[in-house]
Order: C-alpha cells, then structure tokens, then sequence
C-alpha cells in the first residue's frame, strides 16, 4: 500500500495501481484541471493545465518539493509523494495556462453547442481570470465541415489538445485527423479527400474537451442544459455499450457513451450512437390491431388484451404441442422471463422458440492497422451480433424448454404444420422475418405479433401489439461476456405503444406494477444461472452473471438464422 | 598569448578539402583507425576524460550522455547527427560540413564505436544544399573505400551513415523534434523521461550530437586528451557544477561588425576581445550597444558586459540563458532594442511548434504586444506584462515541453531588464519604427 499526500491530506493507493497526480488527487477528492490527458490516450503533457507542485517525503518526515511545476498527468505518483494543488504557484499557472488558451477563444458559448459542458468554460469559472489582458483581435480560422460526415469543426475553439487526433491514431487506428500548420495556426484538420468517417469516429466529440468538434446531428439542436439523461445500454450489437440517453420532452436527443470498463471501456460506434433514429420512426406501431375478420382494425388494450390471451390459451388448448412463442433476443431478461413463464403455466408442452439472431459480417475490432487489418489485442469491438441480449433471451428459454430452438428450425415446423399457432416479439428495427416467412406465417390459425416497427408480419398478423422501443423500457440486458447491465426508460413511446413487460404481465395475468427489481429477484431466485440477478439492482455498471455453468461466449444450439442475418 | 592555430578548421582553405584523398593525406581516419584498436569503453572514457560538452546549445557532456545508453542493450542503438543548425546567427556546422566533411565522418564513426551503433542518421537542414552535396560525396568515397560499409578497416566493426535532409523547422534541431521528423512525424518535441538515450529513434536507444562535436571527437582521438584541456577554461573550483569549457569553440560573429565570420578560439574568449580583436570592430565609427553571446535564444550582453567570457559559465553570469550555439551577433547604438526585440519575438512566435500552450500562445502574444508597441501604441504596463508572460513561459518554470520557449523568453527577459530605460523612452515618445516585415507576419 502507498500513500500520497494531496493538499496535505493522506491517500491510500492500491498495490499495483499505477497513477499519476491527476488520478490520485481525484482520490482524494481534489480536481486537477486537464485537457490533454484522457486515460484512454497516450500522455502528450503539451496543455499544462494540469500543473502541480510535487515532492517527497522523506524517511525522516521531511518534505522535499521540487522547484519546477510539473504536469500532473505526466507525473506518476508513489509511495510518499507529495501533490501540492493549492498554493499561490499552482494557482498562477493555472490562471496563466486558461488566459493563454483563452488569447485566441472566440466568445462563442452563446452559440456553442458545448456551452454548459465545456471545460474551458468550467475551468474559466473555476480557476481563471475574469478578462483577457490581451488588446489585439483574435486570430480567426475558417471552420471545417468537410471534417467528417457526422463531425464539424469550429476551428478557432480548438485548444489543440489532440486528443481526437491520439484518438484516431492509437484507438480506431484509422489515422484521419492531424495536426497541420505551426506554432499558434496550428489547426486539426484531415487530408484532403479522406474525411474523418470511421465507426469510432463520433467519439471525437466527446473526447474534445471543448465545443471545437460537433456532431452534425446534433448541432443547435437543444441547449445541453435542457437535457435530462438516462441511463442504459445501447441495443445495436452485443457488445452492449453502457450509454446515457440524452432527452427533452420524451423527445431522445441523442447518445452518449458512459465509462464502463466491464462493457466497452469509454467509448461508443456510430452504428449505435447515430442508429437510434427509428425509435422517432413514422412506422412505429402505435395502435393495438385486430385482423380476426381479415379486415385490420385498431383496438383499445382494455378489449385487445383479453382477446389475444383467450386465444393464446384456446390454441394451446387445442393442442400446445402446434403452439409456439418466439421470444426475440431484443428482449429483456425480464420479458422474456414473463413470456417464457406465462406459456409454460398453460402447458409444458407448449414450445419457446430463439428469434432471429441477426449476425452481419464479422466482429470488427479496432484500433486497424496500417492496412486495416485487425489488431492482436483489442482495445474496441463492434460485434457481428446486431442484437443485445442473445445471451439473457437463450439462458431463460434453456431454463424453461431445455433448450434453445432456432427459428430457422420453428420456420421448418410451420411448413411441415407442426406448428399452427404463434406468438412472436420482434423488435430489431433492421426487422426479423422475410415478406415470404411473413406469408407463411399469415396462414396460421393464430398468429400474435408483437413489435415496434410496420413489418411483413404486423401487416398479416391476426393481432398486432405495439410494444416499446428500447430507451422506452425498463429492464436488463446480458451482452456477449456475460455482463447484465439495467436499462432505464428515457422517454415515453408513441401513441398508444406499451412497454413490451406490461404487456405481458398484464397477458400473464400478474397483478399490481411492473417493479424490475422484484422481477429480476424472482428470475434470479427460479433460474440458477441467472441467479446473480437476484441482487436486485444493478447498479450504474451491471453484474456479471458468468459461472462456470454457463458457455456465454457459445452462440448457442442451432445458430438461428435471422431475416436480417 | 600565442596566436591561436586552428585545428578544427585548420583544413578548410587548402585546395580539394573535402575529397578523402587530401584528408587522408593530412592523416585522415588514423583517428579512427586508433579507435579501433581500443575498446567502444575506452573510446567512450576517453571523451568523457577529455571533458567535451556538446556544441549543440545545451552543452551536456558528450560522454556522460553515451553512458547513459543501456548496458549490454541487443541494439540497434542509433546516433542521429544534429546539422539542423538553426539558431539565428548560427553558421559553423555549415562551415565544417561543406569545407572537411570527412572530418565530420570520421567523428561519426569513432563515435558509433565508441557507443556500439551501427547507424547514424545526419538530419541536415533543407536549406544546405552545399553540405549535402559535400557530405553526400564524402559519404560515397568511404564506402567505396571500406571506412564505411561492413567489416570497417577489418575491424569487424560495420557502420551506415544515412543523411536525411529535413523540411526545414527550427524546431527540428529540438533532439527528439528530430527524432519524431526521422519517423517521418511532425516534429513536436517528445515528453522526458523517457530521454533519447533510453527510448529515442524508433523507439531504440539513441544519442543525439552536434556536428561540431563530432569535429571535436575526432580531433580528441587524434590529439589525446591533454591537449584538448589543454585549450579553454577549467571548471570553476567554487562551483561544484561547473563542468568546465575545454577544447576549441567555433564562433560565429555577425552583425554590425568589421569581419563577420567562423572564428576558431580557444573557448573563453570574451565578447570584446573577439568583435575588436578578431571581427575588427564596428563599423562607421558606432559603438556597441549590445550583444548575443550565443544565438538569439540566449538573450544580450549589454556594452558593459563585453568582458564576459565565452564560455559554457560566462553568459549565465549576467543573466543570459547560456553559451548556446556561440553565435555572437552585434547590435550598434544606431539600432533600437524594440527592433531587434521584436524581430526576435517573431522568430520564435513563427517556430514555436504548437503543442504547449504557454509557448504557443505566449510567444505569438510577445509578438503582438512588440509590434503594437512598434506602432506607437504600447504602453509602460506592456513591459511588465512582457515580463510575467516571458517568466511564465518555458522548461525553466516547467511550463513547457522543451527548450524553445525558455529561447523566446530569454531575449524578452534580458532586453527588458537591461535596457528597460531605452523601452521607456521609446513608448514615451509615441514614435513608430519603420517595419519592414509587417507584411510577412501572420503570413504563415
Ligand atoms: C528549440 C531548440 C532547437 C535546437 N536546435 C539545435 C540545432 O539546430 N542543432 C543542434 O545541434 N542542437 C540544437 N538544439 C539542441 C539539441 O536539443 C541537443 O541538445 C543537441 O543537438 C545535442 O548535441 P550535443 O550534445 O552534441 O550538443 C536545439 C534545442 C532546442 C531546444
Ligand atoms: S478539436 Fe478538440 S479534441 Fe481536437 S485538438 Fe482541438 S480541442 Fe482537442
Ligand atoms: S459497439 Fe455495439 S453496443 Fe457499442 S455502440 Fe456500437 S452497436 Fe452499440
Ligand atoms: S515549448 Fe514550444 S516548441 Fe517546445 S514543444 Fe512546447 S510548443 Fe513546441
Ligand atoms: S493534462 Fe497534463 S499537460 Fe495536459
């Protein structure tokens, strides 16, 4: 165990942990200003606006502090260091680094995007001077939109920390963004004809400490203090990166990446960050529909629910054998638990199948090398898996069939009429059943869908039921490793669209509020491999339900061939 | 005293210099052949004892620094030759390169002995087109004659030498500015430790040194060690710090003087004995006003500070940043320190590379208070303020990642504090200097 002192206050660091002033201060709770350091990126020290006083402490007690500052981030700490934040020096500097980045600051927070969570304003606040001493007007640099598709640079609010361009350098490894020109005309900037567009890319606007980098998308589109977050976890592929929904109005704004080291690390793919448009989509399902006189029309819950359960139940009946539900990998635990559950009450016989598991290409790992090959070791993968919870929806059907039936193999079923009756969840907005299957599947005797979007199979199903989009819905997804991490509803969904674990506890037959908590101490109480749920809540970075027990790397029995796969 | 006979350009006027024929003739790679007849240590502790500091500016040890290169390291282990030469005023590499290459050569190849390299990279300046042509053609006519190549004078010993010529930065000469500009990188200056000698040229060990060092290792090897202290200044017995200034020192003299050139000395000279003695004075009947003792980056002596010595302890005495590079350039009392200030704020304003903030910024903002003033709208606060931008900027405070900034502060500090009486007046009277190079700033 070390200790190091910060503004004369011990704190204890780990055996083992390697950290520098700004991240043992941060121990004991004291900020050290920065911009160029990111613990992702390699330590340039080039901002100064970590400067600190270090020392040591002598064996005798004795302190010896240098007589330099030194840049914090650059600055590991050991056993008896000494971090002095708060003297006059310190202080100075401090002041003196914000007025020289501020030399050249235009006065654009009133038309920032990142005004409100800017660091140079934060620190200007916190730390600075109240006006510029310098007479001279302002350089002025061209802003550049031909950054990227999805970014923008304001030039001239640049403080020329390169954490995009280390980003792009030592994370995606795709090497867009650069320095060009010297001394204070030094501009980031990409080459001519090769805009900054990988699938990391959107990072870089988060990572600029300031409003330089915007997203295109987002652009003027709200003040940021207006915005109310939520917590969650992005659906687009397994990896399940932790994010926060930014929202106003029940109206998503747009995502953010959340720290997670369990998940993803501190980033997020634009695949996931910008592919969240559909939730806002013209063909979400808004009304409950009823086809059983062939003709489609649209029906209140109170007189659709109990319709769509007596048929479920006079199917199974009839022969629950020939009844199966699809439960989607779009699914939380806990829905898929309240289906899984519901149906198995009305017979053991009756079948749960796996949805369509779209899988697109293969997984896409970065940083790239030179030639775009893969690297040895990862420091980011967007997974081939375009769905987020493969692993949660396989582990509650392997507890309640016993096994994990494709839908491939259901497909089969129906052709050869073993299976008559259907129950489906979609979900995936790049959609889950061919105009073919869905054709097949119309000829069903029942055949239930449940699912956000228009599709081939709401357009033929005997009842069609609106459910929620992710950010709508509260619950829990397993990504690819095992990690159960808590979704959080950020706003409300269109029309008369319901979250997907209402509906089914209301089909269920369950009484009183859906409570997640108490649902996933059920699960974890009745499923032992998911037994780690029990807990209740999950916290802000999720639970790992990893046991030996369970293969949660497999893709499991019968890889389940998707529409969209 | 004894006029002093050149050894380091004692062969620059004879006829055909460069060519490997005359050098040899003149005893040409004997140094290198005693080299290696010795042990790559004893090499290196005959460097060491001989008490050679680097001509590069810094002055650090020359064979200190080749011991701090790991033991026993499976190598490759790299010397990168420094002929960036770009500190105003700054013109002796350029000499050595384009009169006595081979000199240059031979040093190299003691040198890469001596620290068990098998490559040396010259990082020489765009602009010397003349020292590429004459180092490039000395280069050839030692492999074609085994001083290059493998398996040197059948000593088993193998060296390359590669020139790279740069694409012309001041901060290229910054030692690990080279070496991200050898990766083929933008030259932004490297975060120490790691220093070079542990991690520097693709991530190998690597010592960075001047040409006029190597010039100097050669002539050490060839003349031993006593008579290389037997030259210049011993350290001072009250500063247990001082290192000492041996061996002879190639000073550059320009400006307002007489006979500008590479003058040969014996390190110590003092500024008077060299601009009256050696540089015949100024010219039409002027005086001194001041000088730089050592390229721009050091700051001035004043009129009353002549008498400083030239040598790596003098100019620090009264408040200059060092020796540096040995250029000495001469000012008159018909020039305006504002003038001269200003020229040197826009320097480094131009080279500062762009990563530290404080050097970015505050040499730019130097610049602009300098050219405000020079327009007649400065004010008295503006010297303060000069002041406390030029104590705020630099490796001194440890503000910055490398030496440029300390270089741009220097000539701010010392030309305010000396002649701050001459800024006053100058303010006060509202006056306006010509500027001739007002269009070119911010032209970048
Ligand atoms: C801004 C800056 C520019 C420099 N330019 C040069 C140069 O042009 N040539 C040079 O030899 N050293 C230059 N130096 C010094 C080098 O960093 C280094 O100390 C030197 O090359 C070491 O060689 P030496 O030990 O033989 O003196 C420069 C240093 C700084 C901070
Ligand atoms: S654009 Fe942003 S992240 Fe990039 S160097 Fe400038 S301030 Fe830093
Ligand atoms: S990597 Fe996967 S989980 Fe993460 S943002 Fe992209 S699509 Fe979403
Ligand atoms: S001090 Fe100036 S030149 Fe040196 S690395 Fe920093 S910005 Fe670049
Ligand atoms: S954060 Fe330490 S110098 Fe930038």
């Amino acid at each position: 165990m070390a200790t190091v002192q910060v503004n004369g206050q011990d704190v204890t660091i780990g055996d083992g942990e390697r950290l520098n002033c700004i991240q043992a201060a941060a121990k004991a709770g004291v900020e050290i200003p920065h911009y160029c350091w990111h613990k992702d990126l390699s330590v340039v020290a080039s901002c100064r606006m970590c400067l600190v006083e270090m020392g040591d402490k002598k064996p005798d007690g004795t302190i010896a502090m240098q007589p330099k500052l030194v840049p914090g981030c650059q600055t590991p700490v050991k056993d008896g260091s000494v971090i002095i934040t708060n003297s006059d020096k310190v202080k100075g500097a401090e002041a003196g680094t914000l007025e020289f980045l501020l030399l050249n600051h235009p006065l654009d927070c009133p038309v920032c995007d990142q005004a409100g969570e800017c660091y140079l304003q934060d620190y200007s606040y916190k730390y600075g001077r109240a006006y510029s001493r310098m007479q001279e007007p302002k350089l002025q640099k061209a802003d550049k939109d031909h950054i990227g598709d999805q970014i923008t640079l304001f030039t001239d609010r640049c403080v020329m920390c390169t954490r995009c361009v280390r980003f792009t350098k030592e994370i995606s490894g795709t090497s867009e963004l650069q320095v060009v020109s010297r001394g204070n005309h030094a501009e980031i900037d990409v080459f001519p004809g090769e805009p900054c567009n990988n699938k990391l890319a959107g990072n870089v606007v988060d990572i600029c400490p300031v409003g330089a980098l915007c997203s295109k998308d987002f652009l003027y589109e709200q003040r940021v203090w207006w915005l109310k977050g939520a917590n969650s976890v992005c659906p687009g592929c397994s990896t399940g990166c932790s994010i926060r929904i930014d929202q106003n109005k029940d109206v998503v704004y747009r995502l953010k990446p959340r720290e997670n080291p369990q998940a993803q690390g501190s980033f997020m793919c634009d695949d996931g960050r910008f592919g969240w448009k559909y939730i806002q989509d013209e063909k979400r399902l808004r009304m409950p529909v009823v086809r059983t006189s062939g003709t489609p029309v649209e029906q209140a819950w109170d007189r659709v629910l109990p319709a769509v359960k007596a048929a479920i139940e006079e199917s199974i009946k009839r022969d629950a054998g020939r009844f199966a539900a699809v439960l989607s990998p779009w699914m939380t635990v806990e829905e898929a638990f309240l289906l899984a559950k519901f149906v198995k009450s009305l017979s053991p016989d009756a079948r749960l199948v796996m949805g369509p598991v779209a899988v697109v290409g293969e997984d896409d790992l970065y940083p790239k090398g030179l030639h775009g090959e893969a690297p040895a070791k990862p420091k980011f993968t967007i997974r081939a898996e375009k769905c987020p919870n493969r692993l949660g929806v396989e582990l509650v059907l392997k507890h309640f069939e016993g096994e994990v039936i494709s839908f491939a193999d259901a497909m089969a079923d129906v052709g050869l009429g073993r299976i008559e009756s259907l129950f489906a969840v979609g979900g995936d907005p790049a959609g889950w059943v061919t105009p073919e299957q869905a054709a097949q599947l119309a000829g069903l005797r029942l055949f239930v869908v449940q699912d956000i979007l228009a599709s081939a199979a709401s357009e033929k199903a005997t009842f069609v039921l609106p459910g929620s989009a992710w950010a709508e819905r509260d619950g829990t997804f397993i990504n690819h490793n095992g990690l159960a991490q808590g979704i959080a509803k950020a706003v409300r969904g269109p029309g008369e669209s319901r979250a997907d674990s209402r509906i089914l506890f209301d089909l269920a037959g369950r009484k009183g509020l859906v409570h997640i908590p108490t649902l996933r101490k059920e699960i974890g109480a009745e499923i032992p491999a998911l037994a780690a749920l029990a807990v209740g809540q999950l916290g802000e970075t999720g639970v790992s339900i990893t046991t030996s027990s369970v293969a949660v790397n497999g893709t499991g029995a019968g890889k389940p061939v998707g529409a969209a796969g | 005293m004894a006029e002093f006979e050149p050894v380091l350009l004692a062969r620059i006027n004879k006829p055909d210099s460069t060519s490997l024929a005359s050098y040899q003739a003149d005893g040409g790679y004997e140094a290198l052949r005693k080299a290696l007849g010795m042990s790559p240590v004893e090499v290196t502790n005959t460097i060491k004892d001989s008490g050679l500091r680097g001509r590069g500016g810094a002055g650090f040890p020359t064979g200190l620094k080749w011991t701090f290169l790991p033991k026993d390291h499976p190598g490759p282990i790299y010397l990168a030759i420094n002929a960036d030469e770009s500190e105003p005023g700054t013109f002796n590499n350029r000499v050595l390169m384009e009169k006595d290459p081979h000199q240059i050569i031979e040093g190299i190849a003691i040198s890469c002995y001596a620290i068990k390299s098998n490559t040396s990279y010259l990082y020489l300046r765009y602009e010397y087109g003349q020292s590429y042509r004459a180092l490039k053609k000395a280069v050839e006519e030692c492999y074609a004659a085994g001083i290059l190549g493998k398996n040197i004078f059948g000593s088993g010993f193998d060296l390359d030498i590669v020139l790279h010529r740069g694409a012309a930065a001041y901060i290229c000469g910054e030692e690990t500015g080279l070496i991200e500009s050898l990766e083929g990188k933008r030259a932004w200056p490297r975060i120490k430790p790691p220093f070079p000698a542990i991690e520097g040229l693709f991530r190998k060990p690597t010592i960075v040194n001047n040409i006029e060092t190597m010039a100097c290792v050669t002539q050490i090897m060839k003349r031993g060690i006593e008579w290389f202290k037997s030259i210049g200044v011993p350290p001072d017995p009250a500063n247990p710090r001082d290192a000492g200034s041996y061996g002879p020192k190639l000073y550059c003299l320009s400006g307002h003087v007489n006979k500008p050139g590479v003058y040969e000395l014996p390190m110590g000279i003092t500024a008077r004995e060299l601009i009256e003695k050696y540089g015949g004075g100024v010219p039409n009947g002027r005086q001194v006003k001041a000088v730089v003792p050592g390229g721009i980056s050091m700051g001035f002596l004043t009129a009353a500070e002549l008498d400083t010595k030239l040598d790596f302890a003098g100019p620090g005495k009264v408040g200059c940043l060092g020796l540096g590079t040995a250029a000495v350039v001469v000012i008159d009392d018909a020039t305006s320190m504002v003038d001269v200030l200003f020229n040197c704020a826009r320097f480094f304003a131009h080279e500062s590379c762009g990563q530290c903030t404080p050097c970015r910024e505050g040499t730019d903002w130097m610049r602009k208070i300098l050219q405000r003033m020079r327009n007649g709208k400065g004010t008295l606060a503006d010297l303060d303020l000069l002041m406390e931008v030029s104590g705020s900027i630099g490796t001194i405070p440890g503000t910055t990642i490398c030496g440029l900034a300390d270089g741009a502060a220097w000539p701010v500090k010392n030309a305010v504090k000396k002649f701050r009486s001459e800024f006053e007046e100058y303010i006060k009277s509202g006056k306006k200097s010509v500027d001739p190079g007002a269009h070119l700033v911010g032209a970048h």
